[in-house]
């Protein structure tokens, strides 16, 4: 009786599915289309409901494999015996012995910074190491200016920029470098290091196009690296070579869709000293539609008759130039860095540059640091006027008189980076290392003659993921002396002696003796 | 309306401190500091900036709320909120202040507010075991479905808008989005577009500008926007608002008090910057110092500092992982975590925000397969989570990590960006919290932007591991060193918070910010609204699902002059968008229950209070502890009956001093 009943009640749903199923439009033509199908060709049907089993599957199944295709399948007894056995390399590998003895020599300044700094042993030594080009650190006006803002703002803002971080100062120095520059708009960052990193990113995005000088700095590279763009390289300063590989990317790129190209380089280059060709370059930006970020943190305030940078030394007008990107904290004493452009380039990073969005905003009394410096060497320009002095009298006593280093920074760039002669590399057959060790040993030697120098930290650089690898693109260590107006020519005339001195001592030793000290 | 805001001087008769080194002002502070900083006298030689420091500031008062007035000041005349009324007759027993001291006493508890009653203090400390998760109360499907549509609509609206105005509208604003002269667009108009036409339509809740210091209140400047917040124009007109936004745990964002004045003696020494990067001549012994006492604060053998919170992350996982190795890391993490971590060329992995198992199986399965296509052992596994999570409010399950840690020898990067100074009964991070000995953590990590109100970020570990760091960290060899001033601000602070300078006062401002954040929460739970995160937390998430509620939000707790922050997607998740409240040591328990009373007038108008009760809230019956409320509810079969927890505002305050201090429920 249940069967019965049972079958009745399947015999009543079915004719109830096959009635609801007539309903449905369109359903007369597929229940044709399946019996005819069947008649002519089972084996057809049987295929086309493997086809449908199949895209349902399709339809259900995880959107990606969970496993990689070489997932090997193991057991949890396996798995824990693996766990057991595996043993992680130490976090960090030793220091090397050169950066040990590096870190021992480090010098430790007591109090403040300035043309004559007192280190950690008692000395007091001239300091040829800081970006104090101008001396604004011992700036009395600057300091009451520091501590009035202080004296409203407190320290740090607590928090980003876009949650209640952003202080009138902060509003106030952004007008304040946009004016100075001359552009529409700019944005302040919280630190200069990193900046660039993040305004390339902000922009540059998979499948742009981005070439840049083999020399860029770190925190550019960075930026490269995480923009995830397609990378070209062209040759340190070389027009030429940049206009082959522009005319290389146009053509290929000429059948696709048109995307952002930019060219990255340097007003002076933190790794060469040496700086851009400006206008040739915003020849060829213009003539194959590239936009230019110029990275100004070691030209800003440093470059023009009134420091505004490369785009005041070489008379471009600033608005030619996409992206400046600044320093508020080697010369102008503050911190912070800077991104200047139109106003759609500087609000777009407000929401999109990493380290804008996500980090804490710039102290108020840096803030207010900066546009108390910017003020004072706008009305000021004679204070550049005497650095420059300072820096060709150090210039007479090292480049043409030294038989071991030349000089590769521009004449103006109070950075100045000195490298061994080629003949020397060449002669003595030395490798990076070797340089390294070599212009340690005269750093090490200009500090006992009371000078404090310091060398190019290039490792970092080098050994980027993304670096160019090739003989043209080698960064040669250099040692780097820091010119500063708060030291009288005379004072600067006898440093210089001193590292001249001091590095002929150091080539000359017997070769045994800097064995022994690697 | 605004409720009334009670002024400090209603609350000077329960003041508990004694003033007796109030009538010191700041100015002669500041000169004896002078003293010991002017490099000229022999006794500064042996004196470090920190004995200095210590010297001046010790056997000062030690409640936080030191240069009040002079004299307790009883006032016979009836001691109203508002502007304090100076020219009526005089009715006080005592002479009254001068109205320089009262408006300098005014411009103190601006920032930090004065304590209400001593009992307002809580020990920041974990009880118990493992880290349960909070219990999360889902809105009615209703809000879910009405949220979604919302999107829809905008989504919708925003593409026909571009659709037209693209062919249509000579608007500036197109121009970037097409190519023009031969350029592509500045941006892609999909990747603008969520900015363009949802977070446009809300910007004014965004990057409201201030002016001062942002303490416990602070100062917004009036803005209004004439082109839908295209642009603004500044009234020149501000608002005095108080302020749950900002990441000022400790209330150390003053601009007066002994950092203050030893930041300000310090400039005067050392001036604004060291004008170079660590490695060539910006180490000085200020920054050696702070190291030192970092180190120390943490319970780490040695540290470092950065002039910046996000490059700290951004250049430690190059130093420490490279290709060939794994970084596990919380779903949730910071973004500086995920540069870093991306710019170190390790493989990234990510596992459930604080979910034990889900890592657990990560790392079984990381470890049992090796390196994709070699299978190849990883050289190291490094996992890397936050302590306090800055959206979530959620701590992470240390005990539970490091139980993992002795099974799977993977090496732990702990972010303590948000918990160090805000969690643990001796305001050192979620190690204190938890009692765990902070040697057991590989690398704790941390910014001093919060709780220290300095900038800049730290790493503390084994010393050859800092030593390591030193000499390859991109940003010690090329980067600016932090500044002076700053330094000072940490080195202060750091001595405040652990009671050497100012015995009393670190000790206050670290039960202060427990007790808020924990009154706070449970008072918005029995108002019925939904809240996130764990119970210790200062950070407060208020779910509030659909994106109009973030404006709609926003402007209502500004009309009642508070500050507040939304987020929205992409931050969070789509239908979570949420207000977040941003507990304070400069807040005392009448600004909790002004925000509590603007959450309860908020909370109604806008639909807000849909909570269920499962997370807590509930009333429940005398002679009932929150401690043996489990028991009881299974006693009378209780278990699965809520019971929506919808307090009257007069008894979520009268009730939550006391309550708060028992478990939350
Ligand atoms: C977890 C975490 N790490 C790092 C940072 C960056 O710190 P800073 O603001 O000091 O750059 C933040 C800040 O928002 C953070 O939340």
């Amino acid at each position: 009786m249940d069967f019965q009943e049972a079958q009745g009640r399947l015999l009543a749903s079915f004719d109830e599915v096959s009635h609801v199923f007539h309903k449905v439009p369109g359903s007369a033509i597929l229940s044709r289309y399946i019996q005819t199908s069947y008649q002519n060709d089972p084996v057809r049907s049987i295929l086309e409901v493997f086809l449908v089993i199949f895209f349902i599957r399709y339809l259900l199944s995880p959107s990606y494999p969970t496993h990689g295709p070489n997932y090997v399948k193991l057991r949890e007894e396996e798995i824990d015996e693996l766990v057991q056995d595996w043993e992680p390399e130490p976090l960090v590998p030793r220091q090397t012995p050169f950066e040990e003895a590096e870190a021992d020599k480090l010098p430790v300044i007591v109090g403040p910074t300035g043309p004559k700094s007192k280190l950690s042993n008692g000395k007091t030594v001239t300091n040829l190491a800081s970006y104090n080009f101008y001396n604004f650190n011992a700036n009395e006006q600057i300091k009451e200016k520091a501590i009035q803002t202080l004296r409203t703002y407190g320290v740090g803002p607590c928090g980003p920029p876009q949650f209640y971080g952003t202080q009138d100062v902060h509003m106030k120095t952004e007008a304040d470098i946009a004016a100075y520059l001359g552009t529409q708009g700019c944005i302040v960052y919280a630190q200069a290091f990193s900046t660039i990193s993040s305004v390339i990113p902000a922009f540059c995005k998979r499948g742009d196009i981005i070439i840049a000088d083999k020399m860029v700095n770190y925190s550019i590279r960075k930026g490269l690296e995480i923009s995830r763009s397609n990378i070209k390289w062209f040759n340190h300063n070389d027009m030429e070579d940049l206009e082959r590989v522009m005319q290389k990317v146009v053509k290929e790129q000429a059948k696709k869709k048109l995307t952002r190209r930019f060219i990255v380089t340097e007003g002076l280059f933190e790794m060469v000293g040496d700086s851009v060709d400006l206008p040739k370059l915003v020849e060829l930006k213009e003539k194959y539609k590239f936009r230019i970020v110029l990275d100004e943190t070691w030209s800003f305030g440093v470059l023009g008759r009134t420091g505004r940078g490369l785009t005041e030394a070489q008379n471009v007008d600033s608005s030619q130039i996409d992206m400046i990107v600044g320093s508020l904290a080697g010369p102008l004493c503050a911190g912070g860095g800077f991104c200047c452009g139109t106003r759609d380039v500087v609000e777009h990073q407000r929401i999109s540059a990493a380290s804008y969005t996500f980090s804490a905003a710039l102290p108020a009394m840096l803030a207010v640091t900066a546009s108390e410096t910017l003020n004072v060497l706008q009305s000021n320009p004679e204070i550049l006027t005497q650095c420059r002095e300072n820096i060709k009298t150090m210039r007479a006593q090292l480049d043409p008189r030294s038989d071991w280093v030349v000089c590769t920074s521009s004449p103006e760039n109070p950075v100045m980076l000195l490298v061994l002669k080629p003949d020397v590399v060449r002669v003595r057959e030395l490798t990076y290392e070797d340089q390294e060790r070599i212009l340690q040993e005269c750093v090490e030697e200009t500090l006992n003659n009371g000078v404090l120098v310091t060398r190019l930290k290039s490792l970092p650089t080098i050994q980027s993921i993304g670096a160019p690898r090739d003989e043209t693109s080698n960064i040669q260590p250099a040692l780097k002396v820091c010119i500063t107006s708060g030291l009288s020519k005379k004072e600067i005339e006898k440093a210089g002696v001193v590292i001249r001195h001091a590095i002929t001592k150091v080539m000359t030793r017997k070769p045994n003796r800097q064995a022994s000290v690697a | 309306m605004p409720r009334k805001i009670s002024l400090p001087f209603t609350n000077n008769t329960s003041m508990p401190q004694t003033d007796k080194g109030g009538e010191r002002s700041s100015q002669s502070k500041g000169n004896r500091l002078s003293n010991f900083f002017s490099p000229s006298p022999r006794s500064s030689q042996q004196l470090s900036a920190q004995q200095a420091l210590m010297a001046v500031h010790n056997g000062s008062t030690p409640s936080v709320t030191a240069p009040s007035l002079s004299l307790p000041t009883i006032s016979l005349s009836t001691a109203t909120a508002g502007e304090p009324n100076l020219d009526e007759p005089n009715t006080t027993l005592f002479q009254p202040p001068s109205s320089e001291e009262v408006s300098r006493k005014r411009r103190f508890d601006a920032q930090f507010g004065p304590l209400v009653h001593p009992s307002h203090r809580y020990v920041s400390k974990h009880h118990g075991e493992g880290l349960t998760a909070p219990v999360i109360d889902d809105p009615p499907y209703y809000f879910v479905l009405t949220t979604y549509i919302s999107y829809l609509l905008l989504i919708a609206l925003g593409h026909i808008r571009d659709f037209f105005g693209k062919r249509f509208s000579k608007k500036q604003m197109y121009n970037t989005l097409q190519a023009a002269g031969g350029y592509a667009p500045l941006t892609d108009d999909f990747d603008s577009f969520y900015v363009r036409r949802l977070k446009m339509r809300i910007d004014d809740c965004f990057a409201r500008p201030i002016i001062g210091v942002p303490g416990r209140y602070m100062s917004l400047m009036d803005r209004v926007s004439d082109d839908f917040n295209a642009s603004y124009r500044y009234t020149g007109t501000h608002t005095e608002t108080l302020n749950v936004s900002s990441y000022n745990y400790l209330g150390f964002a003053q601009s007066e008090g002994p950092c203050a004045d030893a930041v300000e003696e310090c400039i005067r020494k050392y001036g604004v910057s060291f004008c170079s990067p660590r490695a060539d001549a910006g180490t000085s012994d200020l920054v050696i110092e702070v190291e030192r006492e970092i180190a120390a604060f943490v319970g780490k053998p040695a540290a470092m500092i950065f002039s910046m919170g996000f490059v700290t992350n951004a250049s430690s996982f190059p130093a420490l992982v490279s290709k060939g190795c794994l970084i596990i890391s919380d779903e949730l993490n910071h973004a500086s975590i995920r540069i870093g971590a991306r710019l170190s060329g390790a493989v990234i992995r990510s596992f459930r925000h604080n979910d034990m198992d889900d890592l657990e199986s990560r790392l079984r399965e990381a470890i049992a397969q090796g390196q994709p296509r070699t299978h190849r052992p990883w050289k190291k596994i490094l996992v890397a989570v936050e302590g306090l999570y800055s959206m979530e409010g959620t701590m992470c399950d240390l005990p539970g990590i490091l139980r993992l840690k002795e099974a799977y020898k993977f090496f732990l990067f702990v972010d303590e960006a948000h918990s160090v100074g805000a969690l643990g009964p001796n305001g050192r991070g979620v190690c204190d919290y938890f009692g765990i000995d902070p040697a057991r953590v590989d690398i704790l990590m941390g910014t001093l932007t919060k709780s220290f109100g300095a900038n800049g970020g730290y790493v503390a570990a084994e010393p050859h591991i800092i030593a390591k760091l030193k000499s390859t960290n991109a940003s010690t060899l090329l980067g600016e060193s932090p500044a002076p001033g700053v330094l000072m601000q940490i080195m202060a602070s750091l001595k405040l918070i652990t009671g050497e300078l100012c015995p009393g006062q670190g000790e206050e401002r670290l039960q202060r910010i427990a007790f808020n954040s924990r009154y706070l929460r449970l008072g918005l739970k029995r108002l019925g609204l939904i809240v996130y995160g764990h119970d210790d937390s200062p950070i407060i998430p208020v779910p509030l699902y659909h994106p109009g509620k973030m404006s709609a939000f926003s402007h209502e707790m500004l009309k009642r002059k508070i500050s507040i922050v939304v987020v929205g997607y992409p931050a969070t998740p789509l239908i979570s968008s949420r207000a977040r409240f941003c507990v304070s040591s400069a807040h005392n328990k009448d600004d909790m229950d002004r925000l509590l009373a603007a959450c309860d007038e908020v909370g109604d108008i806008l639909q807000l209070k849909f909570s269920t009760g499962i997370a807590g809230g509930q009333r429940i019956p005398e002679g009932v502890t929150p401690e043996d409320e489990a028991q009881w509810r299974k006693e009378n079969g209780l278990e699965r009956t809520f019971e929506a927890p919808r307090w009257p505002l007069e008894d979520v305050i009268a009730a939550g001093a006391v309550d708060c201090k028992s478990k939350l429920r």
